[in-house]
């Protein structure tokens, strides 16, 4: 990735000639570069280039940068999110509601601005009335719901303006999982961060792990050993066979159909028991450890792994003609929550929901890191956009997942699964990005010249995706709303941090 | 399809039958008698997530396979507080979420019992105490029971629910 240090001119030129490439922005971030002045950070996707980053500083005691959300939406929310913890804005944004921020903090903390410490706490824990916007008109009403959520989900606030049961307007509230990651990041080294990174969103932590560590590993130039980098992609696909398994029983059972959910369940089960003998621990969390992984596996252990994905498949294609064929299920699936490719674009959706929203990318195959470079990778895609799209693409993606686990397992290289690496003594700065079930993380990795860590910004595709939500639900009723958003199942942690 | 869906059905079985025989899971097959015991009735839970990172809602929700089959031991997962008989809590209690855990707490009603499901909630994980997260559960709220793990395995929150039951009787608990 090609990172260039532009002034507030070249920030917008170069926001604006990327839009007009139907480029996307991938993430922004800002950091404290020196006492009492800012670098602003933004990455972006343009096929004709790949990735692409800018960095802008600004001078000393400057606290605002030119907005990037009148070309880019989802950049609303991120840059809302800067200002929280940061306290560095978007000039002239016309949303300036705090957003990660709840008001259990002053207004005159930000926790990444180097004088603070972190540990700071608040007395009062009065939290901030958030201001929705209102959705006025004859029979207009409007449903609350969250943070609490009825069954076992993370928390979140949704607000539904409805007339009858017909879906007006969606408004989400989210930041009640905030844990103050980035902030805890500064007490890690670069080495032992990957635990922290792990633990930003269970249910994709091998692809957290290795965004974390490719980053680490780009920064002080680290040479992993191929073994260690196809074990990596073997545990990736594992975990997008195990949530795409759970999701679709999920979605099954959303749309009334509870006999796909025992089945998915009892699947996914079986598959994290597998992923228990094979890496000691069932969502494979701390096995993809800077320089390597921290497992190997062995001869049995192929054997055992082909011949699940044998079974797998075996089952998931019954299932996948149940589904099919119900024409009940169907009838919940076709037209609902649906996202236009158009929408979609303007949106900057990422990953399984763009896909399904017909716009091919995948950092698999648009940025192949080995060993994708070398795997024989069969992009997946949908063009409807609705909740039969995202299904679909799921089900093609645990196809695509269970082949390519077996063609790693086969093709498994010889040799060490670690190696080690001198920190060089200067300050760094490396990215990782990695295709996790539900789209791309990126992190990026900023270190001092003794190995610490300066800031390190992961970034969950839950941002991109949690607005088009919004646009989904809207003319569907309201009791599809659990339906949809299973269909996307967007994570709150990876969100919230 | 009805056909194809049946077969599929029947193919499956019945799976705890084919559960093998690991250790945690014999003593399960008797936690049903004892909850209809303690409680005359199905033990009811209120879940909520104080900024887990959802590694532990992944587990909560494995509970409810056919391999452990939760509600088949007479355990149930209920949307109300006002229904629930415990609490059970996950996460470093995000501040953003404090206010709602307190009311979710209050509005449980007595004797309720609390649980906290993993590191993070039993002593705030990897995450601790900051401008954001206040760190173990028991530091807001009077905690019954501690599960650690991260996160703790379906067994274990099982076998922790169990005993916290128990030592609301003050008896020896469930699982030594
Ligand atoms: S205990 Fe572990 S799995 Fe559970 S919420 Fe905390 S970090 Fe996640």
């Amino acid at each position: 990735m090609i990172l260039t240090r532009v002034n507030e001119q070249g920030w917008q030129e170069n926001a604006l000639r990327i839009a007009e490439n139907h480029g996307r922005l991938v993430t922004l971030w800002g950091r404290q570069s020196a006492p009492g002045s800012f670098t602003m950070y933004a990455v972006f996707f343009d096929s004709n280039v790949g990735l692409e980053g800018m960095s802008l500083r600004l001078a000393k005691g400057v606290t605002s940068y030119p907005d990037l959300s009148n070309l880019f939406p989802c950049a609303n929310r991120m840059q809302r999110a800067m200002w929280d913890l940061l306290g560095v804005s978007a000039a002239n944004s016309l949303d300036t509601r705090a957003w990660l921020s709840h008001g259990a903090w002053p207004d005159d903390y930000f926790p990444l601005r180097k004088e603070f410490s972190g540990r700071e706490v608040s007395k009062e824990n009065q939290l901030d009335e958030y201001s929705f916007i209102d959705v006025i008109g004859d029979g207009v009403h409007e449903i609350a719901v969250g943070p609490v959520h009825a069954g076992i989900i993370e928390p979140g606030h949704f607000r539904f303006s409805v007339v009858g049961e017909k879906t007006l307007r969606l408004e989400q509230r989210l930041g009640y999982a905030h844990k103050g990651v980035d902030k805890a990041f500064e007490r890690y080294s670069g080495l032992s961060g990957v635990q922290l990174a792990s633990r930003i969103c269970g249910d994709s932590t091998v692809a957290y792990s290795w965004a974390y560590c490719m980053a680490l590993e780009s920064a002080w130039k680290w040479k992993v050993p191929q073994r260690a980098l196809w074990l990596r992609a073997l545990m990736l696909e594992r975990e997008r066979v195990a949530n795409h398994l759970g999701d679709l029983g999920a979605i099954g059972n959303d749309a009334g159909f509870t006999f796909g959910l025992t089945q998915f369940m009892i699947l996914k089960e079986q598959w994290i028991r597998v992923n228990k003998t094979l890496f000691k621990h069932r969502f494979i969390m701390d096995c993809v450890i800077p320089g390597g992984t921290l497992y190997d596996i062995n001869r049995e252990d192929v054997a055992e792994i082909l011949k699940q994905c044998k079974h797998t498949l075996r089952e998931v294609k019954i299932l996948k003609g149940i589904y099919e064929e119900h024409t009940g299920l169907q009838d919940r699936f076709i037209s609902t929550g649906k996202v236009s490719k158009d929408v979609a674009n303007k949106l900057g959706l990422t990953g399984l929901a763009a896909r399904a929203s017909d716009i091919k990318e995948d950092a698999r195959e648009l940025f192949p890191t080995y060993p994708y470079s070398e795997l024989d990778f069969n992009i997946s895609g949908a063009e409807s956009g609705d909740v039969a799209a995202r299904v679909s693409v799921r089900f093609d993606e645990i196809f695509e997942s269970l082949r390519l686990i077996s063609e790693i397992a086969e093709g498994l290289p010889e040799g060490q699964t670690q190696s080690n690496c001198k920190p060089p003594k200067k300050p760094t700065f490396g990215f990782g990005w990695i295709e996790g079930w539900r789209g791309g993380i990126f992190a990026g990795l900023h270190l001092d010249q003794t190995g610490q860590i300066d800031r390190a910004h992961i970034h969950d595709p839950s941002w991109q995706n949690w607005p088009a939500l919004d646009y989904a639900v809207i003319g569907d009723i309201v009791p599809d709303f659990p339906l949809i958003n299973k269909s996307f199942n967007l994570s709150y942690s990876g969100h919230d941090r | 399809m009805m056909w194809t869906t049946l077969k599929q059905i029947r193919k499956t079985g019945i799976i705890r039958e084919n559960v093998p025989a690991d250790l945690e899971l014999v003593a399960i097959n008797n936690i049903q008698d004892e909850i209809l015991k303690v409680l005359g009735r199905a033990l009811t839970i209120r879940l909520v997530d104080a900024g887990s990172c959802n590694g532990c809602e992944l587990e909560l929700n494995a509970l409810g396979n056919a391999y452990y089959n939760l509600e088949g031991l007479g355990i149930k997962f209920v949307a109300s507080p006002r229904h629930a008989d415990m609490l059970l809590i996950t996460g470093p209690i995000s501040r953003n979420m404090l206010s709602a855990l307190l009311i979710t707490h209050e509005a449980i009603p007595e004797p309720k019992l609390v649980v906290a499901v993993g590191d993070c909630a039993v002593n705030g994980g990897v995450f601790g105490e900051s401008y954001a997260t206040i760190g173990a559960a028991s530091k807001v709220i009077k905690v019954d029971h501690l599960i650690p793990g991260c996160p703790p395995s379906p067994a274990e929150i099982l076998q922790g629910i169990l005993n916290a039951v128990h030592y609301r009787l003050k008896k020896r608990p469930y699982f030594d």
